[in-house]
C-alpha cells in the first residue's frame, strides 16, 4: 500500500484510535444492562417483540461476539498495525542514532549544560573522564573532530519502544483470544464418584466432545466452617489413558487439573441418596460398594451382607450413617460412622476395616485454550511495556573536551526524552562527579 | 481494643484531619497544615494497626484471611490506599493543599463504611474466593482506584481554579498550586493508576481462569472495569499524542472517577453478575 494515500493516513491516525476506543468503551455499556445470552422469548417477554427482533438483528443477546462488535476489536488492531508501521521506523532511528555525529554547536544549545577547565592533556583528561563514566554505568565512545574530541555515552535508549511494548502486547492478547476460540472450548461433566468419563458436554449447545483420555472421579468431599457455610470442595481424580491410570491430584476451586491441555475445574457438585461403603477383610482384600440408602447389599465371597439402615443430615449433605453389617456368623453389628470416616468391626475371624460415605458426583467445568499462554505473555509484556513507557527514560550526555595552553576544557551537555526534572538533578550531580576528578589530577 | 474501634477511631481521626486541611488552606496557616499532615499520619497508623488486627481477628475465628473480601473491607483499604498515596504527593510535591481534597475522600470512603447498611462482619470465605489472585486483584484495583480518586480531587481544585480564580495573582484560589503544577500531578496520577488497573484486571482475569478456566467472561464488573480503563486510555492517549491538557483532562479525571466508582459500587447494587460477593 502506499504509504501516503489517504487511505493508509486513515488508519495511521490517533484520533481514529481514539473514536474507536470511544465506541468499544460506550457500546460495551449495552451488554452490561441487558443481560446476555438468554432465550429469545426472555427478550420478547421483558423488552417487547419490536425490541427483540432489533435486539436479534444487532445480536444484542451475544453482543461481545457479535460481527459489529467483534469488528470494532479488529478496526483496534489494524488501527494499532498501521500506525505502529508508520511510526516505529522513527522511534527505531531515535533507539539507533550516533551520538557522535551530533554537531559540535548543537551541544551548546542544549538546556542542560556545566563547563569547566580543567589541569592536564587532553587524552589524559579524557581517559580519567571515560573511567568516571563507567563508573556511572555510562559506556562512552569517542570521535576526534578538528582539534576537539566529543565523548557520548547513553542509558535507555531501547526504552523509546516502551509505548510499542504496550501496543504489541494489546495485539498479542487478541492472538491468543483468537488463538483459544478457533483450538479450544469450554464445556462441563459430571462423573460419580468411582465411575469415569471421557466425554465433554460442550456449552451453548455445540454438541460433545470425546477425549483420548477418560477421568475417574475417585472421591468427592466438602468440608465445612463451624458455622456450616461451605469451605472447599475437594474432587480426587484420576486420569486414565488406554487402560492405564497416568494421573492422580486432588483438585480444588481454584486449583485445577490439567492434562494434555485440558484443564478440569472443580464448579459443582450432587448429591445422591445412595452410599459408598468400602470394606477391608481380614485378608487384607479391598473392596467398594455402591449402596442404595436402606438395601441391602452382599460381599459373595466374603459371606458379608450389610446396608446403611439410618443417616443423619446437616442441610443437604449427611454428617454420619449407620450401617448394618453381617458376616453370618455372630448377630449383626450396628454402628454409626462418621461421613467418610473409618471403623474397626472386630468379628471372630478378624478386623473388618469399614468406612462409609454419602456418594456424590463432582461437577467438573473442561476447558481446552490453547491461546491462553499468549493472552498470558500479552499481560506480561503490557505490564512491562507501561512500567518502560512511563518511569523508564532515554538518557543522552555528551563531553566536548578541547585543548586551551596545558589545560582542557570541558563541556558536559545532556538530554533525557522523559523526566526531565529528575534528570536535571542527576544531571548537575553527574557534573559535580566528573568536576571533582578533573581538580584532583 | 478491637479492630471495628481502631478503625472508627481512624473514621473520626480522617474527619478532624480534613478540617484541618481545609482550615490550613483557607486561613493559610502552614502550622494548622503541620496538624493536619500528624493528624493524617495518626489516622494511617491507627487504620494499619486495624487493619492488621482485623486480619488477625480472622485467625483466632479459625476463617483466617487477608481483610480484602467484602465491600466493607474494600472500602476501609481504599480509604488507607487514598492516604498514603496522598501523604506520598504531599512528601514529594511539598503541597498541602491537596489534602484539603483528597482527605475528605478519605473520611467519606470510611465513613460509607461505618454507616451504610453493609455487612461488617468477618466471614469466611466461599472456596471460589481462597485466592492469592483474588487477593492481588483487589489490592491493585484498589490502588489503581486511590490513584484516580487524587486525579479526581485535583482535578477539582483544577477546574476551580481555572473558573473561578486567577493563575497569576494572589487571589483566593491562588491558595491552589499552579495550575501547570496540578495539571502535571493529575498526569502523573492517572499514569500511576492506569499502571494499577491494567494489573487489576490481569489478576482478576489469572484468577477467574484457575477458578472458572475462563479469563474473560464479559459479567458487568469485568466489562465496567474494561470502560474505566478505556476511558484512561483514551485520555492519556489525547494529553500524549495530541497535546490536549489542562480543562479537558481535569474533566476526564472526574468522568474517570465516575466511571471507577459505577465500577465499585454502581454495578454490584444496579447490575448482576459473578461479582455478586461484593454486595455482602
Ligand atoms: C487499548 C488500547 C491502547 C493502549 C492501552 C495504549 C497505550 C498507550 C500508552 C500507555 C502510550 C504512552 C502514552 C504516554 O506516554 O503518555 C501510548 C502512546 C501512543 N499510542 Fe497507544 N494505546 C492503545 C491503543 C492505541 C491505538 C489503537 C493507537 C493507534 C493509532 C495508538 C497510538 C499511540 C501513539 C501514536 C502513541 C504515542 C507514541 C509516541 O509517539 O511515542 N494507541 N499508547
Amino acid at each position: 500500500m502506499q504509504k501516503n494515500n489517504s487511505i493508509w493516513q486513515f488508519f495511521a491516525s490517533v484520533k481514529l484510535a481514539l473514536v474507536i476506543l470511544f465506541l468499544i468503551a460506550v457500546t460495551s455499556i449495552i451488554g452490561t444492562l441487558i443481560p446476555q445470552k438468554e432465550a429469545a422469548e426472555f427478550y420478547i417477554t421483558n423488552y417487547g417483540p419490536k425490541a427483540a427482533q432489533i435486539f436479534a438483528v444487532l445480536d444484542i443477546p451475544d453482543m461481545y461476539n457479535s460481527w459489529w462488535f467483534l469488528a470494532l476489536l479488529f478496526l483496534l488492531a489494524f488501527n494499532l498495525i498501521i500506525c505502529s508501521i508508520e511510526r516505529f521506523p522513527g522511534v527505531w532511528k531515535q533507539v539507533t542514532a550516533d551520538g557522535l555525529a551530533l554537531p559540535a554547536e548543537r551541544l551548546q544549545k542544549m538546556t542542560n549544560k556545566i563547563s569547566w577547565t580543567t589541569r592536564g592533556s587532553l587524552s589524559e583528561v579524557q581517559n580519567t573522564l571515560t573511567e568516571k563514566l563507567q563508573k556511572k554505568g555510562f559506556k562512552a565512545s569517542s570521535r576526534e573532530s578538528d582539534g576537539s574530541t566529543i565523548l557520548f555515552a547513553q542509558k535507555g535508549h531501547w526504552t523509546r519502544t516502551g509505548v510499542y511494548l504496550v501496543h504489541s502486547s494489546i495485539l498479542v492478547i487478541f492472538l491468543g483470544a483468537i488463538i483459544g476460540s478457533l483450538g479450544g472450548y469450554k464445556g462441563f461433566v459430571t462423573i460419580p464418584e468411582t465411575q469415569e468419563s471421557s466425554r465433554v458436554f460442550l456449552f451453548g449447545g455445540k454438541g460433545i466432545a470425546e477425549l483420548d483420555f477418560s477421568v475417574r472421579c475417585n472421591n468427592f468431599k466438602i468440608d465445612f466452617y463451624p458455622n456450616g457455610m461451605p469451605k472447599e470442595y475437594t474432587s480426587s481424580l484420576t486420569v486414565i489413558e488406554q487402560g492405564k491410570e497416568v494421573l492422580t491430584k486432588e483438585i480444588e476451586v481454584n486449583d485445577p487439573l490439567s492434562y494434555r491441555g485440558v484443564t478440569f475445574y472443580q464448579s459443582s457438585y450432587e448429591p445422591y441418596q445412595d452410599f459408598v461403603v468400602t470394606i477391608q477383610a481380614p485378608s487384607g482384600e479391598t473392596r467398594t460398594f455402591i449402596v442404595p440408602f436402606q438395601q441391602q447389599e452382599s460381599w459373595g465371597e466374603a459371606n458379608l451382607k450389610f446396608g446403611v439402615i439410618n443417616a443423619k443430615v446437616m442441610g443437604q449433605s449427611i454428617v454420619s450413617s449407620k450401617l448394618w453389617f453381617s458376616d453370618g456368623n455372630e448377630s449383626p453389628a450396628t454402628i454409626w460412622i462418621d461421613d467418610g470416616a473409618q471403623v474397626n468391626i472386630e468379628r471372630q475371624n478378624g478386623t473388618y476395616q469399614v468406612s462409609a460415605k454419602q456418594m456424590y458426583a463432582t461437577g467438573l467445568q473442561v476447558a481446552k485454550d490453547p491461546g491462553v499462554w499468549w493472552v498470558y505473555i500479552g499481560c506480561g509484556l503490557m505490564l512491562f511495556g507501561l512500567y518502560v513507557a512511563f518511569f523508564m527514560s532515554h538518557r543522552r550526555i555528551w563531553l566536548l573536551l578541547s585543548h586551551e595552553k596545558d589545560n582542557t576544557h570541558v563541556l558536559l551537555s545532556g538530554s533525557a526524552n522523559k523526566n526531565r526534572t529528575g534528570f536535571e538533578n542527576h544531571f548537575a550531580e553527574l557534573g559535580t562527579f566528573l568536576q571533582s576528578t578533573g581538580n584532583k589530577d | 481494643m478491637d479492630s471495628s474501634q481502631l478503625l472508627g477511631i481512624t473514621t473520626f481521626t480522617l474527619l478532624f484531619a480534613s478540617f484541618l486541611y481545609i482550615g490550613a488552606l483557607l486561613f493559610r496557616s502552614s502550622t494548622v497544615g503541620r496538624f493536619a499532615t500528624w493528624f493524617t499520619v495518626a489516622a494511617l497508623v491507627i487504620q494499619t494497626a486495624g487493619l492488621g488486627l482485623r486480619w488477625v481477628e480472622s485467625y483466632k475465628m479459625g476463617i483466617g484471611h487477608a481483610p480484602l473480601t467484602n465491600m466493607y473491607e474494600s472500602v476501609v483499604f481504599f480509604a488507607w490506599t487514598i492516604v498514603i498515596l496522598y501523604l506520598g504527593i504531599e512528601w514529594k510535591f511539598k503541597t498541602r493543599t491537596i489534602g484539603a481534597f483528597a482527605l475528605p475522600l478519605a473520611f467519606l470512603a470510611m465513613a460509607y463504611g461505618s454507616f451504610a447498611p453493609i455487612n461488617k462482619g468477618i466471614n469466611p470465605l466461599v472456596p471460589a474466593l481462597q485466592s492469592n489472585w483474588l487477593l492481588a486483584h483487589v489490592i491493585t484495583c484498589f490502588v489503581g482506584y486511590a490513584a484516580f480518586a487524587i486525579a479526581a480531587a485535583l482535578g477539582i481544585m483544577y477546574l476551580l481554579k481555572s473558573y473561578f480564580g486567577n493563575d497569576s495573582n494572589a487571589g483566593e484560589t491562588s491558595l491552589l498550586p499552579s495550575l501547570k503544577v496540578m495539571d502535571d500531578i493529575i498526569h502523573k496520577s492517572m499514569i500511576f493508576g492506569f499502571i494499577w488497573l491494567s494489573a487489576g484486571i490481569i489478576t482478576g482475569a489469572i484468577w477467574a481462569n484457575s477458578a472458572w478456566g475462563t479469563y474473560w467472561s464479559w459479567d458487568p464488573k469485568e466489562t465496567w472495569s474494561l470502560i474505566t480503563w478505556f476511558v484512561y486510555a483514551i485520555t492519556l492517549h489525547a494529553r500524549y499524542t495530541r497535546g490536549i491538557s489542562g480543562k479537558a483532562i481535569a474533566w476526564l479525571s472526574l468522568i474517570g472517577l465516575l466511571a471507577v466508582i459505577f465500577t465499585y459500587y454502581g454495578v454490584n447494587f444496579l447490575l448482576s453478575g459473578l461479582h455478586s460477593y461484593g454486595s455482602g
